[in-house]
């Protein structure tokens, strides 16, 4: 299995030309999918991919996500394993059929392009959309960058496709910013994807005639909250295999993956929490103040459903104060769903740090070292109690307000 | 086909399910059923058919099928399709297989038109059925585009000042014809022989075809429930549900009435239509006529016949 670790290819490829090759080599079945800003890239390459015979993939070019969605569960009931890829309005149009889905454990995989919602209209990445989803019985792996996004849509074939899993999965990247932007990426060879995601075998396949099937019937009093509660312990059971693939997939691939990722967090006494492509940045901003002496670090989380919530709070135990940075709001005057999520966590921890939300970057604004930087100082005169006043908890950070 | 014959054939849908008594769904998806030869998958829209066949963990369903919402079987069947085309030419299977998607005619003519029409477009080789019952009758007899013209629904009750639905319906049938593929019918549960043979071309078409077969609601029509077929031959004898279909473009007359029954006849049988034979809507009931009078003609210059 190691031999695969020395055969990698470097390519440089932006965020979108990762995931489809990702896909290309998953190979799938059936793909069925409608183009969206900042998506539309994956499906054009995978269109090209099809037109030239380099996958053994049935492309429908549907006429709406949620047709996207639609046949994408279709084809994966059938027996078949199935993509999609979607960003922004179109998740937002899937919704539905994301809880459908879900609730019928076909283990789709999609690339989800970070993207915000309207309105107004605007392209560019927050994570509205798929923060919107969290709920929706989807697992969620975030991406910081190009690598991530092709690794993380490998390993997430094994995941969804485990028979104590069975769900559908989403692998999220942020848009244009990762989407667009081209940087090194490690290529596995053909081969050994294949040999890694297997065969696919959905328990149900409509197309098993012999052994006729009944999928997505009406459930009412009697059995439905026992399907929900199988649904919820195939999300439990997801721990163990999201950590059990990324072990195997270490071995053939040189890079290790977590729940979460920990930088410089060993003697830290403050630290702020990040989902997606903020991390390369904030990483940036960690050296700068680790060489000044500062005793800071960062989390990145990578999985946000099923949120690791007793595994990061045991890594924030001992911390003094942290600052969660959310590229989303939930509009609830709580903060953002990081924070939410993170705070509840700690609620049991013995040594809770104090936390205070940074909500920031909707619709594409720019995260730059110094916002960054002045974070980090806010969370430090937090946990050093300096702070000249307690200010509010849940902070927006580069706006004009 | 005699229908001894037709009784002697395997039903792929049961007896137990809980449709209404009278209910006009089963009996035409039953005859569809019998007529497909290969192993068939099913899909259904969310509505009657949905939730009276499939209580769980009991199925009235002899053949593979899926549900997944309301507005989306052709988009759900196109992946089921897609699916068994990817697999067979990878030579992961190798039986023939048809493909069926049933929808009411809120999840075809209204809120599933557009998958529909993406899924036709696309060419998936699936047979789609709106079994029309010409209104929202799971959720409890609310208008359609597909409820005829002055039928009182709870979304257009007849009061004093409107008499039931102000719009004539939507003429899908033609708007499937328009997406020149190859196979396109309209068809009525009452005439089973002519149903029969048309589910047998559907399923022989190469590529997508539709059929738009009238079903009797014995509930939101306000029929008696033994008058379940009647209705629906009253309604192709007064040629407000004429029997056609288009073939590879042609327009082809199924049957023509010898002697064409006034649409109020056919009104007549069903309390949906009752407040129309009140005096002061004897206008509308007029009006009505007319225009079925004028559709008629229309179908007739497009399927080539002569008028009377």
């Amino acid at each position: 299995m190691a031999v695969a670790v020395e055969i990698q290819k470097t390519a440089a490829l932006t965020g979108n030309e990762a995931a489809a090759q990702a896909m290309r080599q998953i190979n799938p079945d059936v793909v069925a999918a409608y183009p969206i800003t900042p998506q539309t890239e994956i499906v054009q390459l995978f269109s090209t991919f099809v037109s030239d015979g380099l996958v053994k993939t049935e492309f429908v070019a549907v006429e709406s996500e949620h047709s996207a969605m639609s046949a994408t569960v279709g084809a994966a009931a059938a027996g078949a394993r199935s993509m999609t890829a979607t960003s922004s309005q179109g998740l937002a149009l899937m919704w539905e059929m994301l809880y459908v889905a879900a609730g019928m454990r076909v283990p789709i995989v999609m690339p989800m392009v970070n993207r915000a919602l309207s309105s107004p209209i605007n392209i560019h990445c927050d994570h509205s959309d798929s923060m919107g989803a969290r709920d929706s019985g989807w697992l969620q792996i975030y991406s910081e960058n190009s690598q991530e996004m092709y690794d993380n849509l490998i390993q997430a074939v094994r995941i969804a496709e485990h028979p104590n899993v069975l769900l559908p999965i989403m692998v999220t990247m942020d848009g244009f910013i990762i989407s667009h932007g081209m940087e090194n990426v490690e290529l596995l060879p053909d081969q050994a994807v294949k040999d890694f995601i297997g065969e696919y075998h959905f328990p149900y396949p409509l197309l098993d005639v012999e052994q006729a099937k009944t999928l997505g019937p009406l459930t009412l009093q009697d059995f439905y909250f026992e399907h929900k509660r199988e649904q919820a312990e195939a999300m439990y059971r997801s721990k163990e295999v999201i950590l059990a693939v990324a072990e195997e997939y270490a071995a053939i691939s040189g890079r290790k993956y977590g729940f979460f990722e920990t930088y410089k967090m060993e003697d830290a006494e403050y630290a702020v929490i990040v989902l997606g492509s903020t991390a390369g940045t904030a990483k940036y901003v960690v050296d700068q103040l680790r060489q000044a002496g500062e005793k800071s670090g960062l989390v990145k989380i990578r999985v946000f459903r099923p949120f690791p919530g007793q595994e990061l709070s045991e890594a924030l135990s001992g911390l003094k104060a942290v600052g969660i940075m959310d590229r989303a709001d939930t509009f609830s005057t709580q903060g953002g769903p990081l924070y939410l999520e993170i705070k509840a966590a700690l609620y049991h921890a013995a040594n809770q740090p104090q936390c205070i939300n940074y909500i920031y970057g909707l619709g594409g604004r720019d995260i730059d070292p110094p916002l960054i930087r002045q974070a980090f100082m806010e969370v430090k005169d937090l946990a050093s109690g300096s702070a000249a006043e307690a200010g509010p908890t849940v902070r927006y950070l580069g706006v004009r307000e | 086909m005699a229908l001894p014959d037709l009784a002697k054939k395997p039903q792929r849908f049961t007896g137990g399910h809980r449709a209404c008594a009278g209910c006009g769904f089963p009996i035409t998806i039953k005859i569809i059923l019998q007529a497909a030869e290969n192993p068939v998958v099913v899909g259904c829209a969310t509505g009657c058919m949905e939730v009276t066949s499939t209580i769980y963990p009991y199925t009235a369903w002899r053949c593979s099928f899926i549900h997944t919402a309301f507005e989306n079987v052709a988009a759900t069947m196109s992946g089921v399709e897609a699916a068994y085309r990817s697999l067979r030419r990878q030579g992961k299977i190798n039986q023939d297989i048809t493909f069926i998607a049933f929808g009411g005619d809120g999840g075809t003519y209204d809120i599933g038109l557009q998958s529909l029409s993406g899924a036709m477009e696309r060419g998936h080789k699936l047979v789609y059925v709106c079994y029309n019952n010409q209104g929202y009758m799971n959720t409890g007899i609310q208008r359609s585009s597909a409820t005829p013209r002055g039928a009182n629904t709870t979304t257009t009750p007849a009061g004093t000042q409107l008499p039931g639905k102000p719009q004539y319906p939507k003429n899908l049938t033609a708007i499937m014809a328009a997406h020149d593929i190859p196979y396109v019918a309209q068809a009525s549960m009452s005439h089973w022989n002519d149903l029969y043979r048309k589910a047998k071309k559907a399923f022989a078409a190469e590529g997508p075809a539709f059929l738009n077969v009238l079903s009797t609601c014995r509930l939101g029509w306000a029929t008696a429930p033994e008058d379940t077929v009647d209705v629906a031959e009253g309604a192709v004898q007064c040629n407000v549900w004429p029997l056609f279909e288009v073939e590879k473009g042609n327009w082809k007359l199924s049957f023509k009435p010898k002697k064409p029954l006034p649409v109020a006849d056919w009104m007549k049988q069903q309390g949906r239509f009752k407040h129309l034979f009140r005096s002061d809507n004897s206008q509308l009931l007029e009006t009505i006529q007319q225009q079925v009078d004028e559709d008629w003609q229309r179908l007739l210059e497009l399927c080539g016949v002569n008028g009377e």
